[in-house]
């Protein structure tokens, strides 16, 4: 379960959000919904920890997210706004490695597989400076596929540069991790349609 | 899928990296013929008189090393905090105090080790006698992760800052003074037939508290950077 507390955010002396609360059930789906600089990014790096918020408290399980940090990234599965996949290092490589700092082990079938749901068959020895931004976009998504154990995933604009046909997969992994119980927070400018998975819409105001 | 422990993940940090250095060979050799034309200018400049090349070898080695190594830390964390990889490091399970001493040893792996192999070779151009050749080497086996700890914190701290390199080397370079002036003092007691094991004792030590503290300030210092 994933709880704010009247959350406050500044940056560069500008207040984006204030007084902010809500509580996330397991099963349940987040998706922040606001212009651009209405901090949504922020919003999302404030519950991960990589932000200390002005005002208020993160909490995942009850527990702290600064305090109890270890607890709280070993159920976490973050994909930010900058992909983490790097130039030099093939989609296989950087799929495995990227798992790998994080504690999930992947076995080269395993990524190879998920690379492959992912529509990258045939790529994924190619350096990936040679990918599209979207088929990078697709790299670092393919975590979603190995990242199932984590409870909690927080997504940004997971949807970005994506096709249809990526965007129906994305949806369906986010669908399934709901039935598995787990907890997804996303934004996304797009309109995607979730049918009757429950999705609590969080709008900021910018 | 499997949950890891934290040395698979932290073999993985190490692994990355040199593979990475491997793939932009340019980068690292840089940093090591920085090293080698530096030393090699002095003896061309000063002069081939062997009393004053041996004299003045151990601080030229020194400083050219000190210079070589700030030289290659811009890269330590500039690419992954471009390109998001620091995000998902400090988002890990794994303690980032012990990710950085990964990647700081990754490091010092493809920019100090190499100068550490090659600084007798060049010792000989100032006459250096072999048991100060071997001084040398030890010191700078010592003495160079010192400089990669130390850098570091300096890496850390100038994260998105315009003129970052030359913020980094007001910043580094102070701190590198004590090791620079028990290295090099290091090679002057041995050529002057002196007992060195204070000098290398005291370079030992730097390492263990640079080793301690440095990588606590460093990680500090990458938290604040992505807030």
């Amino acid at each position: 379960m994933l709880e704010a507390e009247n959350l406050e955010c500044v940056r560069d002396q500008r207040r984006l959000f204030h007084g902010l609360s809500f509580a996330l059930a397991a099963g349940q789906m987040l998706w922040v919904l606001g212009p651009n600089g209405s901090g949504k990014t922020s919003l999302l790096r404030l519950l991960c920890g990589l932000l200390r918020p002005e005002a208020g408290t993160v909490r995942w399980q009850g527990a702290d997210v600064r305090a109890a940090r270890e607890e709280f990234h070993a159920d976490l599965l973050y994909v930010g706004h900058t992909p983490a996949v790097k130039d030099d290092l093939s989609g296989r490589e950087n799929l495995r490695f990227g798992l790998a700092q994080a504690g999930i082990g992947a076995d080269k079938a395993e990524v190879d597989g998920a690379l492959r749901q992912f529509g990258l068959r045939g790529r994924e020895d190619l350096p990936a400076r040679a990918l599209s931004q979207g088929q990078k976009r697709r790299v670092a998504l393919a975590r979603l596929a190995l990242g199932r154990a984590r409870r909690l995933w927080i997504l940004d604009e997971p949807f970005t540069a994506l096709d249809g046909q990526a965007v129906a997969l994305v949806q369906s992994e986010l669908a399934q991790h709901l039935t598995r119980g787990g907890e997804v927070v996303f934004t996304s400018h797009q309109e995607v349609d979730f049918g009757a998975l429950p999705v609590q819409r969080l709008q900021l105001a910018g | 899928m499997n949950t890891l422990g934290l040395a698979p993940a932290l073999a993985t940090v190490v692994r990355r990296d040199l593979i990475l250095a491997l793939r932009r060979r340019s980068d690292v050799l840089t940093t090591f013929f920085f090293f080698v034309i530096v030393v090699s200018l002095f003896p061309l400049g000063v002069g081939p008189e062997p009393a004053t090349l041996r004299t003045i070898a151990p601080g030229v080695v020194w400083v050219a090393a000190l210079l070589a190594s700030m030289l290659a830390l811009g890269r330590l964390f500039a690419s992954d905090f471009s390109d998001g990889t620091l995000e998902q490091l400090v988002l890990t399970p794994q303690p980032l105090v012990l990710l950085v001493v990964a990647k700081v040893f990754a490091h010092w792996l493809v920019t100090g080790l190499p100068l550490v192999l090659i600084a007798p070779a060049l010792g000989l151009q100032f006459d250096l006698p072999a048991p100060a050749l071997g001084v040398m080497t030890a010191a700078l086996l010592l003495g160079t992760p010192c400089l990669s700890l130390i850098g570091a914190i300096g890496a850390a701290l100038t994260l998105g800052v315009r003129g970052a390199d030359a913020l980094l080397a007001v910043l580094v370079l102070p701190l590198y003074i004590p090791v620079l002036i028990f290295g090099a003092g290091a090679v002057s007691a041995s050529a002057a037939g002196m007992a060195v094991t204070g000098h290398l004792s005291l370079l030992g030590a730097f390492l263990l508290i640079a080793l301690v503290l440095g990588p606590l300030a460093a990680a500090a210092a990458l938290r604040i950077a992505l807030e």
